[in-house]
């Protein structure tokens, strides 16, 4: 009786201590990969053409997506913020409102989120594929070392093209709630560019917004490319890869925008 | 697609992005202010600062003249200690007085310097002799309220005790 009690115990500890070291193994598993990554840098970049290819396919091709997606949600900000800054008589501060929003927050993750899904995806299939076709296998074969060949330009395609991404998200937003507000609702534009360039300050709100949108490209590159290399090769692998990109960059991003707002804005909210 | 039409469009993509982040940082942000500009350094004590935040502006007549760039308390005097940075161009008499005040009920918690007569002006690192702290309006509340118990109280009486301050500096005292 008792002995079955303990058994059971150790049963659940043991599941336990099993989770705890699978998920230690899988991020050192992951650190090691971002190294390698790392390491043939040089590699890649020497055949910088590939890089750039992949800033067209995570970078350019995502450019109507991101571009649409900041104009209205801009617009759909500055709706909102109007309705609920006009019960105070503060209409006129919409333009910080919409500004400190997309620049701080609303840019960096929702740019990190669409590319995410529109270039992270994208990534993974196609490098689950090439494993799956064992084309990276026949690279190896001949001589070449994949890493440096396809995963490391890719990595680095959506490190460089997600800064501007999230950049162009931003600005999109702030036009579109320039339209929103004083083309439609007819708030003064001198107030609203004013009151915007007044609140909000390149240090810390600006930059502090390239630095996650570099962080959020950092992570959905790394995650969607180690999926896209660790996939079972099997249709099913690289399917359920491609879907596990999507859902741990966007877990990721949220996260770690979470983390980095507590510790970037904190200071700056309190005064 | 071949590589030349990559290279135009990559191109594209990074001259658009990269006049994003300029747009944010001069047309949004306020990347070209006073900050840049040279300036001096002014010190004001006070006994209240109030909501008084770093970064808050520095107003001559609504004109923004600074920024507030540190604030300290004074450890014998227990007074706010606020560092002003002025702007170069903008010169200030020894008389001047700086007051903290707040645009609107809600709105933001600035410096106002309001420009004495004195030929001698402020240099760098200088303090400012006349303050006038923040008003506190719970402080203000309480006040009033003692000023009405005291005025029902001595309704039958003479009135010998009359206007009870709480207990203020001077230059509190000159704003009433």
């Amino acid at each position: 009786m008792s002995t079955d009690v303990v058994n059971g115990i150790a049963y659940w500890l043991r599941r336990l201590g099993g989770a705890v070291t699978g998920v230690v193994a899988q991020l050192g598993y992951v650190a090691r990969f971002l190294v390698a990554v790392l390491w043939h840098t040089p590699a890649a970049f020497r055949r910088i053409h590939l890089t750039l290819r992949e800033i067209y396919f995570s970078g350019v091709l995502s450019l109507v997506i991101i571009l649409m997606s900041g104009l209205f949600v801009g617009m759909v900000l500055s709706l909102q913020g109007y309705e609920t800054l006009k019960r105070y008589g503060a209409d006129e501060q919409l333009g910080i409102l919409v500004a400190l929003a997309l620049v701080r927050e609303l840019g960096p993750v929702l740019a990190g989120l669409l590319f995410a899904s529109r270039a992270g995806s994208a990534i993974t299939a196609e490098i689950g594929l090439m494993k799956t076709t064992e084309q990276l296998a026949a690279m190896e074969m001949m001589a070449v070392d994949p890493l440096a060949r396809v995963v490391a330009p890719r990595f680095w395609g959506g490190v460089i093209s997600m800064p501007l991404l999230a950049a162009l998200f931003s600005a999109f937003g702030i036009f579109g709630g320039y339209i929103v507000g004083v083309r439609l609702i007819g708030i003064d534009a001198g107030a609203f560019w004013g009151q915007m360039k007044a609140g909000v300050n390149v240090w810390p709100d600006v930059t502090n917004g390239i630095i996650k949108s570099l962080v959020f490209g950092a992570a959905v590159s790394l995650i969607a490319v180690f999926e896209g290399y660790e996939a079972r090769p099997t249709a099913e692998g690289v399917a359920s890869a491609t879907t596990r990109t999507v859902v741990i960059s966007s877990l990721t991003i949220l996260a770690l925008d979470f983390v980095m707002t507590v510790f970037m804005f904190r200071g700056a909210n309190a005064g | 697609m071949n590589r030349s039409t990559i290279d135009l469009w990559v191109g594209i993509f990074v001259a658009v992005g990269f006049g994003a982040i300029l747009f944010l940082a001069l047309k949004v942000g306020n990347l070209i202010t006073l900050d840049r500009t040279p300036g001096y350094h002014l010190e004001a004590s006070f006994d209240n600062i109030g909501g008084l935040k770093l970064r808050a502006p520095v107003k001559a007549a609504g004109v923004v003249v600074g920024r507030v760039e540190a604030v300290r308390l004074d450890p014998k005097s227990y007074d706010a200690v606020v560092t002003l940075r002025i702007d170069r161009d903008y010169q200030f008499s020894k008389d001047t007085i700086a007051a903290i005040n707040t645009s609107g009920l809600l709105g933001e918690v600035y410096i106002g310097l309001d420009a004495g007569g004195d030929t001698v002006m402020l240099n760098d690192g200088d303090r400012i002799k006349k303050t006038q702290s923040a008003v506190v309006i719970e402080k203000l509340i309480s006040q009033f309220l003692f000023e009405k118990a005291s005025e029902s109280a001595n309704a039958g009486g003479g009135a010998d005790q009359a206007s009870p301050k709480p207990p203020g500096k001077t230059a509190e005292g000159a704003r009433k």
